[in-house]
């Protein structure tokens, strides 16, 4: 076999389980992605710190959207909602030492909220990063978000980061994604030239395990982003734009918005989403020829 | 039709007020119990403490190093160590003496002679071991004493950022500084250490920890590449080393043969022997890294063990050992980071149970898991009730109390190591503080009921930047005091008052066959029902090495069933009739039985 055939039957191949990829359901392709985070993390680093917590916040939520979905909802459960934002709240939320609460109820409070704070059937939250906002801002002396690499080792970052592309663009929502880091990276520049920091200081939170959840998982969040692909990238833009002020704030140490600070993105999109969410609904519904 | 929708809309009622039940749920367990905060509900205490310090003419204040201006963006950080004390009756007149490490060029350690009357005056400059801050010679970071030699005299190492200095003691308050001559003079970036005798050849060997890389000089820096290189598994810290004593003045670098050579960034090291079978071990508490536990082998060498640290990565800073739970057996006290919405590590309470179940068990919640950016810290029975309290300092840079490094730091906490590994990549600090004007703690052993928080009630309200803790009697009035070293600060003595009623007994032990300091040795005493354990420590908790007297609290006990001591050398010795409510003297027997 020639170098050349052989070249042609790998791109073949690989353009075959492209084309497979591209079959799978994409809500099966978002937990495999979630559940390698998970797997890898743990074996790896310890990532969890005790499968109690996973347990139970994988647990409630399972829980909580098979009673809500029955009770209130009148509709199928979404499992795998409940399992993405299980993991999700398990590897984010780092509480203090021997608290187990923020996790059964940060859990539950997440999927509540797709039932309680939604606007004409559709919820406006991301359901993790509605309980993780909650948590940060009302039990700041309880709960702190996952902060700091899992072993700073570029290898995990780069396989993780692969999957997420990759998925990111079979289930469509790469232009989400690829917008959000965009403006992440011009921003930081810009930060960095105004503030005087060093380039790589405010380029490296993005590297971070935290930055994977929330842009694989949150912002590309297909139920609560709106409905038009260009809405979707001005609204990534947005979230974008609100983190970078926050993180000018938190620069500029002005006051009464520390809480902000420690999640910049999680808090942006917790603010941008909902409004973003709200106003795509009401013009659907002004216009119901727009997709919602 | 109409009943069906009503009825989804109680429903829907039901769920949001669940929901807004959850809300105010989570603000309530936010809150935390009473006792937690050290509010109600808890006993009061039965001590209090008051610092003493000038009144005692103890002036010292230490002055953190001045580096290389390639680090300035971090300089406060990095160069936020170095305040210690430790303490020894250096010329063996039965009162207790301090020794403070300053850590800038020019600026002298002081070794503060207590006289007895309450008062101290700094004898280091006459005594030959206060200018040890010198260009090419770098700066002090701590000190452990102990009688390296058995000539009844004990002697001071101090560990630095730069040369390594051991200093013989001579007597009449005179030392000489034998480094060169014990095969010492190495240049390590080092911030603890630890006399052991891990052979139990009756002679003290000595554990020095590496933090920084020792190739580092701080003050003509060849790379700004000096950083740790993870926040959770960096292994590119100074090379810990453990130097065998030959017994003619000279010691012997055994690192490699013994296996103890981590390089992750240790900034305490104890020693003990947890698993019961006779052996020193040490136990390493290590920055940006998990705890590591070396098993002494039949001191022929260690073997790093798996003992349930190894999963649970942190920021090791002080390493403290004690019976907390009365069972005669040593636990591990572990200081870590916490800081509201950014990081909960939390300290690590390590109970021991590595002879049952080959490993430790996490204790620590509540109050002693979460005490800011917690230092050094300490077990002791401060209000001599039988049980150990703990004293925890904390606080890392205080400066602009408006400003916080914390959001700044968190930006590199996310980078690959390679980023922040080089101290450039850092954002400036500038005036802004890193977990500044912190309390210190003092948690009050209540048994099964846990840990409550006393340190306003008793007294101890300082904010300083708390490095080093050190319990000792300094008064010979059988109570405990304490003894701070802050971070460019004054250093701080809080007396001790314990409410009477309660009974103490104390030990001193002197070594024949052991090594003459005795450390090592451990005592259990029984009485009233209850069992205590303690160790004499070579140097423990952080930067700092407590009275080698040993003292128990008895609560309402008037006498002791049994005292039981462990020699180093290995033999036992039982005393059925120790006096209480004074100090006890106990010289090792050349006879007694040895350890099964």
């Amino acid at each position: 076999m020639t170098a050349a055939a052989l070249g042609g039957g790998l791109r073949g191949r690989s353009r075959t389980l492209w084309a497979r990829l591209g079959e799978v359901d994409p809500r099966y392709l978002v937990s495999f992605l979630i559940t390698l985070i998970l797997v890898v993390g743990e074996a790896r680093y310890g990532i969890l710190g005790g499968y109690d917590r996973l347990a139970l916040s994988l647990g409630v939520c399972v829980a909580t959207e098979l009673a809500l979905a029955r009770l209130v909802g009148g509709r199928s459960a979404a499992l795998q909602s409940a399992y993405v934002t299980g993991i999700s709240l398990a590897l984010l939320l780092k509480p203090r030492a021997g608290l187990l609460w923020p996790f059964a109820l940060g859990a539950f409070l997440a999927i509540a909220s797709k039932y309680v704070l939604a606007y004409r059937g559709q919820h406006l939250w991301n359901p993790s990063n509605f309980a993780i906002s909650l948590l940060l801002l009302i039990a700041p002396g309880s709960v702190a978000i996952l902060s700091h690499q899992w072993g700073n080792h570029f290898a995990t970052n780069a396989v993780i980061w692969a999957f997420g592309l990759l998925i990111a663009s079979r289930v469509r929502v790469l232009h989400v994604t690829l917008m959000y880091v965009g403006c992440y990276l011009l921003l930081a520049a810009a930060r960095s030239a105004l503030v005087g920091t060093p380039l790589l200081a405010e380029v490296a939170p993005i590297t971070g395990p935290m930055y994977q959840l929330f842009i694989f998982f949150m912002i590309t969040d297909p139920r609560t982003t709106v409905g038009s692909r260009r809405g979707r990238i001005v609204v990534a833009a947005l979230v974008a734009v609100a983190e970078a002020a926050i993180r000018l704030a938190a620069d500029h140490q002005v006051a009464g918005l520390g809480a902000l600070y420690p999640a910049p993105p999680i808090l942006a999109l917790a603010i941008v989403g909902p409004v973003a969410k709200l106003v795509d609904l009401c013009a659907f519904f002004h216009n119901p020829r727009r997709s919602p | 039709m109409v009943h069906g929708v009503t009825f989804l809309r109680v429903r829907r009622l039901v769920l949001t007020t669940v929901f807004l039940g959850a809300v105010l749920l989570v603000v309530a367990l936010n809150r935390g119990r009473p006792d937690e905060r050290g509010g109600a509900g808890a006993a009061p205490p039965g001590f209090s403490l008051r610092d003493v310090a000038h009144q005692a003419g103890i002036d010292f204040v230490h002055h953190a190093p001045t580096l290389d201006h390639r680090i300035d963006n971090v300089a406060p950080l990095v160069a936020a160590l170095g305040a210690s004390v430790s303490v020894s009756d250096v010329n063996n007149d039965g009162w207790p003496d301090l020794y403070f490490t300053n850590s800038r060029f020019g600026f002298p350690n002081a070794l503060y002679l207590n006289r007895g009357d309450g008062t101290f005056v700094d004898v280091a400059r006459s005594a030959g071991v206060a200018d040890l801050n010198r260009p090419g010679e770098g700066v002090s970071m701590g000190a452990v004493w102990g009688d390296y030699d058995n000539d009844g005299l004990e002697d001071l190492l101090v560990y630095k950022w730069g040369y390594l200095q051991l200093f013989k003691n001579l007597g009449n308050l005179h030392f000489k500084d034998v480094t060169a001559a014990a095969g010492l003079r190495q240049w390590m970036n080092s911030n603890g250490a630890v006399w052991l005798d891990y052979d139990r050849d009756g002679l003290l060997d000595l554990y020095v920890t590496g933090y920084f890389r020792s190739d580092i000089d701080f003050w003509n820096l060849r790379t700004t590449r000096i950083m740790h290189n993870s926040f959770e598994f960096a292994t590119n810290g100074g090379k810990n080393r453990l130097f065998h004593n030959l017994g003619n003045g000279r010691f012997e670098d055994v690192t490699d043969q013994m296996g103890v050579g981590s390089t992750r960034w240790t900034l305490a090291a104890a020693a003990a022997d947890f698993n019961g079978d006779g052996w020193p071990d040490l136990f390493l508490a290590n920055d940006y890294g998990p705890e590591e536990l070396f098993v002494n082998d039949s001191g022929k060498r260690f073997v790093l063990t798996k003992a349930g640290l190894e999963s649970d990565s942190k920021s090791g800073m002080s390493a403290s050992l004690g019976d907390v739970l009365n069972r005669g057996r040593l636990d591990a006290f572990v200081t870590n980071i916490s800081e509201r919405a950014y990081l909960f590590q939390g300290n690590n309470l390590r109970l021991n149970f590595l002879p049952e179940l080959g490993r430790f068990q996490q204790g620590a919640e509540g109050v002693i898991a979460d005490a800011g950016w917690a230092w050094g810290a300490q077990l002791g029975d401060l209000d001599n009730d039988g049980r150990n309290e703990l004293f925890i300092v904390n606080g890392y840079v205080s400066a602009d109390r408006d400003r916080s490094y914390w959001y700044a730091m968190s930006k590199v906490a996310g980078a690959n190591g390679n980023v922040f590994e080089d101290a450039r990549n850092w954002p400036a600090i500038g005036s802004a503080s890193l977990s500044g004007y912190e309390r210190s703690r003092v948690l009050v052993n209540r048994g099964l009921a846990g840990w409550t928080d006393v340190a306003a009630a008793v007294g101890v309200t300082d904010e300083y930047d708390g490095r080093a803790v050190a319990l000792v009697d300094l008064f010979n009035r059988g109570v405990l005091d304490v003894v701070v070293a802050n971070q460019n600060q004054p250093a701080l003595l809080y007396k001790n008052t314990v409410r009477p009623g309660n009974h103490w007994i104390g030990f001193k032990l002197v070594g024949t066959r052991s090594n003459r300091s005795a450390i090592g040795a451990e005592v259990t005493v029984d009485a009233g029902g209850t069992r205590q354990l303690k160790i004499v420590d070579g140097g423990m908790g952080f930067a700092s090495q407590n009275d080698r007297r040993l003292h128990f609290g008895l609560g309402s006990a008037s006498r002791v069933d049994r005292v039981v001591i462990r020699w180093p050398s290995g033999a036992r010795q039982v005393v059925e009739h120790a006096e209480v409510d004074r100090l006890n003297t106990l010289t090792e027997p050349p006879s007694a039985g040895a350890v099964p």
